[in-house]
């Protein structure tokens, strides 16, 4: 039999692909099943963020954040809130700064719980996301109970948040906290020690340390491959210095791992949750620097410099001095930060987003490279990317 | 978090280590930020990374500002960590779009997207990266969407055409202009003449 010249093969994994979680054109270049090349193309969600909020006043800014990574709006706000503080210089009351973390977390846990089941799904466990998807639910009905949006919260505001928590919300987290690892206990019976999901997680994209800190990851890629650094106990913001919690690291640096990282990290989150309750003192959530923040709606109704005070705040917005700032929070998905250059106008001369996907994303080539074409859901599934903030 | 002092003394460290590279640095925020030249960045970086006193081994972003009255119009600014001391550093050089920027790909690998989103936004280029295609901007895009002359809306939209059974370009056509309120006051100093303003001149003419 003559000798035949095999062609490496060319396929597009997306734009709509069920696995490619979001909008992603993955061009994979196969010798037979086995991935020799593979380039993302994104940008197919991109609403160029980074140019609107240029020209749009700090407060308007902030919506923008939850339309990032849309599956854990409020830590996005957060980093932005934070910068803008550092700029001002602004402190936010206790009680503020409680509720923040305590809503951070609860979005951390919204994340982990959507990864960690559409991880499953990707590699066959359908039930999972069925389990998790309740739960989010729930969560979610606590976003909604503070700001009145499932998901788009805008909450978080320069000097705290924008209400108060709404009586018996707290009993309500904490009862939910009760119940929520009835719930974890059954999707991990499923998924865990399950054989063929450990077949194809295990040894699936490993990453060392030194290969984790040439490709820029951050949170949870990082802490899977044995590093112990969060932003959180690294350098806390808000009130995580006062919480007792532990970072958690994976040994191996595969999917695996990264995949039961997550689930611990919850129940960490779970732990933040309940002190965040137990400790909140009373108080104001937002700072009261009327420069910055607008007036109490009680004061609007009866005080003329107030209602004044409050329709330049929300028409002109507040100027915020010259400067350059960088504020990064511990996202869900790894290190989110934003650079803020203001130039003393009302508006941001600059804002660049580092989104932690994207540093995510753009190491998929050297992971994917020597596996198999059915690890690619597998692997993307555990980079935990959501176009939202990749492509910004 | 690492405080004041610590940052002055890695800021002078820096300094020392580099003396042909890196004249100043200035700690304002809580942040540590030096000025460089464009062209010695990889040599700059490389020491960073390298040296057992600076370790910065994550390259966080690279990200580009527009100054367009500059003759040099462009910031290009790396911020790297070192998970090592826990400090952020910030390096700042300056671009404009004739003469590339060495590409640092091959210090830090995760430089790739970063430096082809500015090109991509900026129009910034650097020299000796592998690949430096566009990245977010649509395949066939034209100019540069991040320049503070580029308008917000764009130049083109595009649609489903019928008739043609594609999708086509077309001119932006606006129902309503964009509203950019100038929030101004007289009182401030306008260094503009104010609406209204210029008829006063006028009446003294006459």
């Amino acid at each position: 039999m003559a000798e035949v010249d095999i062609k490496n093969y060319n396929i597009n994994f997306g734009p709509q692909h069920p696995a490619a979680h979001g909008v992603l054109r993955l061009i994979l270049e196969l010798d037979g099943e086995v991935v020799e090349r593979a380039d993302p193309h994104v940008g197919l969600l991109h609403r160029g963020t980074e140019k609107l909020i240029e020209n749009k006043t700090y407060l308007q800014a902030i919506p923008y954040f939850d339309r990032l990574d849309y599956v854990s709006p409020m830590n996005q706000e957060h980093a932005f809130c934070l910068a803008i503080e550092k700029l001002l210089e602004l402190e936010v009351p206790e009680r503020g700064q409680y509720i923040r973390v305590l809503y951070a977390e609860i979005g951390r846990i919204l994340n982990h719980i959507m990864n960690v089941t559409a991880h499953g799904m990707d590699v066959g466990a359908l039930t999972p996301i069925l389990w998790g998807f309740e739960e989010r639910e729930l969560l979610m009905e606590f976003y909604e109970r503070v700001c009145g949006a499932r998901l788009h919260a805008n909450y978080f505001r320069p000097g705290g948040v924008h209400q108060d928590l709404p009586e018996g919300l707290t009993d309500d987290i904490l009862r939910w906290c009760d119940n929520f690892p009835n719930t974890m206990n059954d999707i991990e019976t499923l998924v865990t020690e399950n054989r063929i999901f450990k077949q194809r997680n295990v040894d699936i994209g490993k990453v060392t340390a030194e290969e984790c800190y040439a490709l820029g990851f951050t949170g949870t890629m990082l802490r899977g491959s044995n590093v112990p650094w969060d932003l959180r106990k690294a350098q806390p913001y808000d009130v995580y210095s006062e919480m007792d919690f532990d970072v958690v690291v994976g040994k191996n640096g595969d999917c695996y791992d990264r995949f039961v990282l997550r689930i611990e990290e919850m129940y960490q989150s779970m732990a933040i949750i309940r002190q965040c309750i137990e400790k909140m003192p009373k108080g104001d959530v937002l700072s009261a620097d009327h420069t910055v923040t607008p007036p109490r709606r009680t004061e609007i109704k009866t005080s003329m410099e107030a209602l004044i005070q409050h329709f330049k705040l929300y028409t002109e917005g507040f100027k915020v001095p010259e400067g350059e700032v960088y504020a990064a929070v511990e996202a869900p998905k790894g290190e989110f930060g934003v650079y803020l250059v203001s130039d003393g106008s009302n508006k941001p001369y600059r804002c660049k987003i580092r989104a932690p996907g994207y540093a995510h994303l753009q190491a998929m080539d050297h992971v994917a490279k020597g596996h198999m074409l059915a690890d690619i859901p597998a692997l993307m599934g555990s980079f935990d990317i959501v176009f939202g903030e990749v492509d910004r | 978090m690492s405080n004041l002092e610590t940052l002055n003394d890695m800021g002078q460290a820096i300094v020392g280590a580099l003396e042909n590279e890196v004249h100043e640095f200035t700690v304002a925020l809580g942040e540590l930020t030096i000025t460089a030249r464009a062209d010695k960045i990889v040599s700059i970086l490389t020491t960073l990374r390298d040296d057992p006193n600076f370790k910065f081994v994550q390259l966080t972003d690279i990200c580009g500002v527009d100054y367009p009255e500059r003759s040099k119009r462009f910031d290009v600014v790396y911020h790297l960590l070192s998970l090592k001391h826990n400090v952020r550093v910030r390096i700042k050089t300056q671009a404009d779009d004739e003469i590339p920027v060495p590409s640092v790909v091959g210090v830090y690998p995760s430089a790739n997207w970063y430096e082809r989103e500015v090109w991509d936004m900026y129009g910034v280029m650097f020299d000796g990266h592998p690949d430096l295609r566009r990245l977010l901007t649509d395949y066939g895009f034209q100019g540069h969407p991040q320049r503070k002359d580029f308008p917000l809306t764009g130049y083109v939209e595009l649609r489903y055409s019928e008739e043609e059974r594609r999708v086509v370009y077309e001119p932006v056509k606006l129902q309503q202009e964009f509203r950019d309120f100038d929030f101004m006051s007289p009182w401030e100093g306008a260094k503009y003449i104010l609406p209204g303003d210029e008829k006063a001149e006028e009446g003294q003419e006459s």
